[in-house]
């Protein structure tokens, strides 16, 4: 259980830590949280020639809304989220994603930014930054860029990222009035990955009619998946109990999940449906609750 | 590149250490520095007997590597006793009978004292969520809560 051994980086600004990663080429490897890497190492299942931690690059743990956006610093663990009063008051979803990843101890170094960056379909944050139709920044030797998430995640623990770029931020946009967003995951035990997870994030109109939504799914595919046609449905319609159950069915038929240890497809499948009910319910509770 | 020198001060006490970079920290602090009140346990990150604070966060310290802590501060279960004085916490364990077999204790207690910093008045429910990153097989979780509960009380009447 002692991890292969590796030459360690520890670099204190972004400049150098791209300027390493062009310079040792593909074996490099950006260490974050390390929550997913360093288990990973030990169980030799990873085995990165270079280490390049980021973790003593300051400005990169802010959690602020500016520019009509919410900036989340790659840095910012997971634990941050949790107690962030800006957080807890305007985006719930996020609280509530952050409260189920690991245990409270990996959240105390568990990173957002290594969440999204390491791309595992059973991360959580995937899923919910799909709902909040969020984007990475991505710092690379030209300077930055932002990826919408949706053509973020390219594939099996594969992003758009190249390498030579670092995942700097994820920038979301500041919901409407009456928005409302809930994360439902259903896990065997504490620090368990989802069986299935459902994040959803809406905009009421006038008269109980949905504006907005978007529905991510955790776990059930190969990729973080977008349940387009459940929100499709729901879009420019009164949210009543058929169209939700329509969303729901469509949601359930959008994932792809695979037998494991955590259930049979067809169970997962279902359980999808149910908790987009769920999900989106609580979504609705807060965003009539909201001005 | 091979191994480099790191300082650690560990319960007050400043080290200087030469380190593979591949060396976790849990290793450093039992192999490296004999503190083997910290415990490993399932070595991947789930069952918490290897817990310390660093720079007063409670950590898992078996995924960590010790190179990553240079310069920083860490406690141990070893640094909770003050002048041959338990702290609260292991007083607690004592009075309620918190452990059994005492595999998990220290993690436990770690977890315990970062948590009652921010939480002086916690509920059992906020206990037991605080508590949920650390296993304990012989399940004396009933004890272990009320151990918690003791120390914090007894820390409330301290202030």
């Amino acid at each position: 259980m002692i991890p292969p051994s590796f030459e360690y980086y520890a670099p204190t600004t972004a400049e150098e830590a791209i300027g390493l990663l062009q310079q040792l080429g593909p074996e490099a490897k950006i260490l974050s949280g390390g929550m997913s890497l360093i288990p990973l190492m030990r169980l030799r299942l990873a085995a990165p020639r270079y280490l390049i931690d980021i973790n003593r690059i300051a400005g990169l743990a802010e959690i602020k809304e500016t520019d009509g956006a919410l900036k989340i610093g790659a840095l910012a663990r997971e634990a941050e989220l949790e107690r962030s009063a800006l957080v807890r008051s305007k985006y719930p979803i996020l609280v509530e994603t952050a409260a189920v990843i690991g245990d409270p101890l990996v959240r105390n170094r568990a990173t957002v930014g290594g969440n999204l960056a390491h791309a595992d379909p059973a991360n959580d944050h995937p899923a919910t930054m799909l709902a909040l139709a969020a984007e990475v920044v991505a710092t690379g030797p030209t300077g930055e860029r932002r990826i919408p998430i949706t053509s973020f995640f390219t594939g099996f623990f594969a992003t758009a990222l190249e390498p030579d770029e670092i995942l700097t931020e994820i920038r979301i946009p500041i919901p409407p009035p009456r928005s409302g967003g809930a994360y439902v995951k259903l896990e065997r035990k504490v620090g368990d990955f989802a069986t299935a997870g459902v994040a959803v994030q809406l905009t009421l109109g006038r008269d109980d009619v949905c504006d907005q939504v978007r529905i991510g799914l955790t776990n059930v595919g190969s990729m973080p998946i977008e349940a387009q046609q459940a929100e499709e449905v729901m879009r420019g319609k009164r949210v009543e109990p058929e169209v939700l159950r329509r969303a729901a069915q469509l949601a359930a038929e959008a994932s792809d999940p695979s037998a494991d240890l955590r259930g049979s497809v067809e169970y997962k499948r279902d359980l999808v449906r149910v908790l987009t009910v769920r999900a989106l319910n609580r979504a609705l509770e807060q965003a009539r609750r909201g001005a | 590149m091979g191994s480099q020198k790191i300082s650690l001060k560990v319960n007050g006490v400043d080290h200087e250490v030469v380190v593979e970079p591949r060396l976790l920290l849990v290793h450093c602090l039992r192999e490296v520095l004999r503190l083997t009140g910290t415990h490993i346990g399932c070595e991947t990150s789930h069952c918490g007997a290897c817990t310390v604070h660093l720079d007063g966060k409670a950590i898992k310290s078996c995924s960590l590597f010790a190179i990553q802590a240079d310069g920083r501060e860490i406690t141990t279960v070893e640094g909770l006793e003050q002048d041959g004085t338990l702290h609260p916490i292991q007083e607690g364990f004592w009075q309620e009978h918190g452990l059994q077999c005492g595999f998990c204790t220290p993690g436990m207690m770690m977890t315990a004292t970062a948590f009652l910093k921010d939480h002086p008045q916690p509920t059992e429910d906020e206990i037991r969520v605080a508590i949920s990153g650390n296993l304990c097989r012989c399940t004396g979780y009933m004890n272990i809560v009320k151990s918690i509960q003791y120390a914090a009380a007894k820390l409330r009447q301290g202030e």
